[in-house]
């Protein structure tokens, strides 16, 4: 019998790098997906560790690569980074806030062969944007610089994420990236991690919100279709409102290979919140991380799963959900996605939608993330 | 369709050889396109200078066996305008 736990002959090569270059950034928007206690993190690599990270992904067959934190801006060595990555053959993605970017270094990357800049927005008007990013100035630094991006000749994808104080605005926000000459808007639903999930009551959209929403999403395509615009919408639905859980990630440690400031690898950027050692890339080579760690084999094949999910014939296409989300809500990762209508604690699902329906708290009552806050989450 | 009309890939969509998948693929803003044969053969001959005509003609002389390519040619590269991979000049 072969123990699918370290079934590494049949794992195929990480696809996709995301490279997290610090958890440094300027803004506070309370549903970041970086780690809680992130003011606690270890030094971030140097240069010369970040050059042979993108080498050895390369070498492995990593095409996609994401420059991503934190703000990515706040590394100085960011240019040679992204010289190198290029001269790889990587396909280049700067993931920003927009904020530490101007137009000299907008060009700077172009120059240096960064593919593509996404910028992220968190409202379509100044005032509930800078409400939520923390910051005064943030809305007209965005709009500046996606001007500038798309100046530049980049590809622009832009970039909402989506919760209940701005779902009322996702006609705006199409009108704003289409003004913008966007290529790619993506209009990302909360997803409950890190902030996300300390702040899930006060951002979770009700249901009659999201359908209103997802009308006016496919309204705007339809007209967008009729004049053969090229500006695509993707619309990420949150899976709380599903029955079936996401195959998240495409499955663990299958196509995805993150790496923390710190060097900590992980099978997806908010996996470090489970109980599992995960390797770090000033250890062991990244081919050792992908195929031979405990840390990335834990959750291949199935051999792991406990029912519901054993016996289920969607198993194959689910995985059994995500399993970070099943950790946070049942305190046992090992357990199907409460997503699934066919787990045991999918009424943890049910009651957050009640919440939802119900939910009255303002902005000034979710967390923001910053330093401060992050401190009370330090552990011992 | 005019086989004098030159396509070309669209700005931030990339075309090139994974040895590691061994295909080709079409990079793009956070996502990436897995090609099949036919469909690396012709996007590969796309240069943003070859017009149709040269195209089918290049693809001819490589693959002699395959008949007449016309057809499919022009419904993939329309397909693949349709996608906004390509665009003409």
């Amino acid at each position: 019998m072969t123990d699918t736990r370290h079934a590494s002959s049949n794992v195929g090569p990480p696809l996709w790098l995301l490279a997290e270059l610090t958890y440094r950034c300027p803004l506070q928007c309370p549903y970041c997906s970086n780690p809680l206690d992130f003011a606690q993190s270890e030094q971030e690599l140097d240069t010369e560790q970040w050059l042979a990270v993108l080498r050895q992904g390369r070498e492995m067959g990593a095409a996609q690569l994401g420059f991503s934190g934190g703000e990515p801006l706040v590394r100085q060595d960011l240019p040679e980074l992204i010289a190198e990555a290029r001269k790889l053959g990587y396909y280049t993605n700067l993931i920003t806030s927009g904020l530490g970017l101007n137009q000299a270094k907008v060009e700077a990357f172009a120059e240096a062969g960064l593919d593509h800049i996404q910028v992220s927005f968190q409202a379509s008007d100044p005032e509930l944007n800078n409400a939520l990013a923390g910051s005064r100035k943030a809305f007209d630094q965005k709009l500046a610089m996606a001007r500038a991006v798309k100046a530049a000749g980049y590809p622009m994808v832009l970039n909402f994420v989506i919760h209940r104080h701005n779902i009322h605005q996702i006609e705006d926000i199409m009108g704003l990236c289409e003004r913008l000459g966007a290529d790619y808007v993506e209009l990302a639903t909360c997803q409950y991690y890190g902030w996300a999930f300390k702040n899930r009551e006060g951002l979770m959209p009700s249901k009659a919100q999201l359908d209103q929403a997802e009308a006016e999403v496919n309204e705007y395509r339809t007209r967008l279709q009729a004049d053969n615009h090229p500006m695509k919408v993707i619309f990420v639905t949150p899976d709380y409102y599903e029955e079936r859980p996401k195959a998240c990630m495409n499955g663990w440690g299958n196509l995805f290979l993150t790496v923390a400031p710190d060097g900590t690898a992980l099978p997806c950027h908010s996996a470090r919140i489970l109980p599992i050692d995960f390797p770090n890339v000033r250890d062991m080579s990244l081919r050792e991380i992908w195929y031979d760690s405990p840390g990335f084999n834990h959750y291949r094949g199935d051999a792991w799963m406990p029912e519901p999910c054993r016996s289920c014939d969607e198993k194959d296409q689910d995985f059994g959900g995500c399993r970070c989300q099943a950790y946070l809500m049942t305190g046992n990762a090992d357990n199907a996605d409460p997503v699934c209508s066919k787990s045991p604690h999918h009424e943890r699902i049910l009651a957050a939608r009640r919440a939802a329906d119900h939910a009255t708290a303002g902005l000034e009552e979710l967390m923001y993330r910053n330093a401060d806050n992050s401190r009370l989450f330090f552990r011992g | 369709m005019d086989m004098t009309r030159v396509p070309r890939f669209r700005r931030g969509f990339r075309f090139q050889w994974e040895p590691a998948q061994n295909c080709y693929v079409l990079l793009y803003p956070e996502g990436m396109v897995r090609l099949n044969d036919s469909a690396g053969a012709i996007l590969n001959e796309v240069d943003g200078e070859q017009d149709i005509d040269a195209i089918v003609r290049a693809l001819h002389q490589q693959f002699p066996e395959a008949g007449d390519l016309y057809v499919d040619v022009e419904a993939f590269l329309d397909e693949a305008t349709k996608q906004h991979w390509i665009e003409w000049l």
